[in-house]
């Protein structure tokens, strides 16, 4: 009897250690899982973090990093539900990437010590330490862009096609017109209250044309009607978030780019130092998050323009400007 | 900055609003056939967003316009047809089952644009500019008018068309017999059920074509939930109107001038919070709606209709 049970043991001890390899090779995966206001191909936002997640998947491998997501959680409480569910499940990093996922963060962060959240568009961390916050120094790219827009205008009117008045939307907005006005230009801005009316934005670019702005720029996944009246009308686009190149290769001058990398990178490395949180996180041209993306595949661009604004980026990293008015 | 005031800015309000309440119109039109003969459906958004993608997809894979707008009139109709089966023949509530159709027809429009179309944004050459000679050489009042495209044209033409047929015709006094009073219809021989299906049917077309004016017609392009709402505004707009075609025009154009106005404001630069500026369409829609409610409603409006055997 007690031959047989030893027996039994030491067969349950084999079958628990066979199991146990691909579950101990499975710890050793990476998992990130992100939860987006909008789709990762929006051409803005959620494809910038999207992509910067990629990035990393490929430096590694997919076989040591996962990636899940969870897409149009524009509804909060669908979010919250989503983030928590991830943080259930285990995942390393839980990416709450918008600005309205601040309370679900703050609650659900708290239950679970060993999984690190990073809360997009940010603004604290609560004093949670599996918590980072990060945002982009939007004003920073905002300022460069309309000295850039007003280079290229021939009337000094410039239009920006904005969603909400809020978040790194309303920054990059504030640095446009400041940059604009300190070369002269005059920038008409809409909102449409909208991440997602296409249709409205298509109006608001229309209505910016109709009052001679031919140079325009806007953020938000709705902008592809805003840059569909924009090639209609032959104007010029400058795109912010991500490369809007492709939707009109012939009008998108230059995009300002999001590259969430570095920051990620940083998010990592300290997971693996065993600090969970506890930070915030600027994307700027100094740490290489802020890309200027001229579209020189299609365009004869002057390289005096891409030299200016290459200058203007540098003093904003020297101190030598700052993008935002004073007060 | 122009003034408010000037021509060229009062002529660029009113162009607009004229070119974005074309969706309404099909749209609202199309809705006023459902509720006229006592159906109402709540699915005109996702039939929208159906007829949006087939006809973008079929102008993308063809270049063909027409074929685009013929796409998107037959799942138009197919839709409709699928409305009428669930409240007509089946009797089901016709609030929840136009809410399901319309999560039906979102749902399904991101799913075939992901997967035909591998979720990326294209864009096609839609309508055209079409200026109509002479009149369209006036100054202010030619470009406003008369230089827009062939479905700003046919949308406006479908009001007194949708006149006639309701108010001058015997299929119209039938529609409205069964909408105010299906059992006094039947007993004078009108088939309640076949102008039911046949009106869900009509609103299925137009919602369909509402939607192609999004992506083939405006915009150009197709993004998933692109139509934003405007089905449930073009359901709205039946109960503005009164049950009629002009109410339909009128509640279309005044919304959209409303939404034009506040762009132009915010371009301008006259200072009111974007919010206020946004908020304005919808909250002269509810006054409104305020005081035109229960006005000429057909009297069996959502009410299935259950033949008496006694």
């Amino acid at each position: 009897m007690s031959k047989k049970f030893s027996i039994m043991i030491l067969f349950v001890c084999v079958v628990m250690t066979l199991l146990s390899v691909p579950v101990l090779a499975e710890d050793e995966v990476f998992q990130v899982a992100m939860v987006m206001p909008s789709k990762i191909n929006d051409y803005s936002f959620s494809q910038s973090m999207y992509e910067a997640l990629k990035v990393l998947q490929s430096e590694v491998g997919e076989e040591n990093f996962e990636i899940v997501y969870s897409e149009d959680m524009f509804n909060v409480a669908d979010a919250r539900e989503a983030i928590r569910d991830y943080a259930d499940m285990g995942f390393d990093l839980v990416i709450a990437h918008g600005s309205q996922y601040g309370t679900s963060i703050q609650e659900i962060a708290p239950d679970y010590p060993e999984t690190a959240f990073a809360w997009g568009n940010g603004t604290d961390f609560f004093g949670l330490d599996n918590v980072s916050v990060y945002q982009a120094r939007a004003e920073q790219g905002g300022y460069v862009f309309g000295q850039i827009a007003a280079a290229v205008s021939e009337n000094g009117k410039l239009g920006v096609c904005g969603p909400v008045e809020s978040g790194d939307a309303k920054t990059y907005i504030d640095g446009f017109k400041n940059g604009a006005a300190e070369a002269g230009a005059e920038v008409s801005v809409t909102y449409t209250s909208s991440f997602s009316d296409v249709s409205l934005m298509s109006a608001a670019a229309e209505t910016h044309m109709d009052e001679g702005a031919m140079v325009l720029t806007g953020t938000s996944q709705s902008i592809p009607g805003a840059v569909s009246v924009v090639k209609e009308r032959d104007g010029v686009w400058l795109g912010v978030q991500w490369d809007t190149i492709p939707l009109a290769p012939e009008n998108v001058l230059v995009s300002l780019v999001y590259d969430w990398t570095p920051i990620l990178n940083e998010i990592i490395t300290k997971m693996t130092e065993g600090i969970y949180g506890g930070a915030a996180y600027d994307l700027t041209f100094e740490n290489g998050g802020l890309q200027i993306l001229w579209n020189t595949e299609n365009l004869e661009i002057d390289q005096e323009l891409i030299d200016m604004a290459d200058d203007l980026a540098q003093k904003i990293v020297d101190g030598e400007i700052e993008p935002l008015p004073a007060g | 900055m122009n003034n408010l005031f000037s021509a060229a800015t009062i002529f660029g309000i009113i162009g607009m609003a004229i070119r974005l309440a074309m969706p309404y119109l099909y749209a609202g039109l199309g809705e006023l056939f459902n509720q006229t003969a006592g159906c109402f459906n709540l699915g005109v958004e996702g039939i929208m967003m159906m007829g949006a993608f087939s006809a973008f997809y079929v102008v993308y894979q063809t270049g063909n316009l027409f074929l685009g707008i013929a796409a998107a009139a037959v799942i138009g109709l197919f839709m409709g047809l699928i409305m009428s089966l669930i409240s007509v023949t089946f009797k089901a509530a016709q609030g929840i089952s136009g809410i399901g159709l319309t999560m039906f027809g979102v749902g399904l429009s991101s799913l075939l644009f992901k997967t035909l179309l591998q979720g990326t944004v294209q864009s096609v050459a839609g309508f055209a500019p079409l200026k109509i000679p002479v009149l369209g050489d006036i100054p202010f009042i030619g470009e406003t008018f008369f230089q827009n495209n062939l479905m700003v044209y046919l949308a406006y033409c479908l009001i007194p068309v949708c006149s006639v047929v309701l108010y001058k015709t015997t299929l119209g006094l039938k529609i409205r017999s069964v909408g105010q009073n299906p059992q006094a219809a039947d007993t004078l021989g009108v088939s309640v059920i076949k102008i039911r299906y046949l009106c869900v049917c009509i609103g299925g077309v137009l919602a369909g074509i509402a939607g192609a004016t999004f992506s083939i017609a405006n915009i150009n392009m197709f993004q998933e939930k692109m139509t934003n709402g405007t089905g449930y505004i073009a359901v709205a707009l039946v109960y503005f109107s009164g049950w009629k075609p002009k109410g339909v025009l009128f509640g279309a154009l005044l919304f959209s001038f409303v939404n034009a106005l506040q762009l132009r404001m915010q371009v301008l630069g006259i200072n009111i919070p974007s919010d206020v500026a946004m908020m304005l369409p919808y909250i002269l829609t509810i006054i409104t709606l305020v005081f035109v409610q229960g006005r000429d409603a057909p009297a069996a409006l959502s009410v299935p209709y259950e033949r008496s055997e006694n």
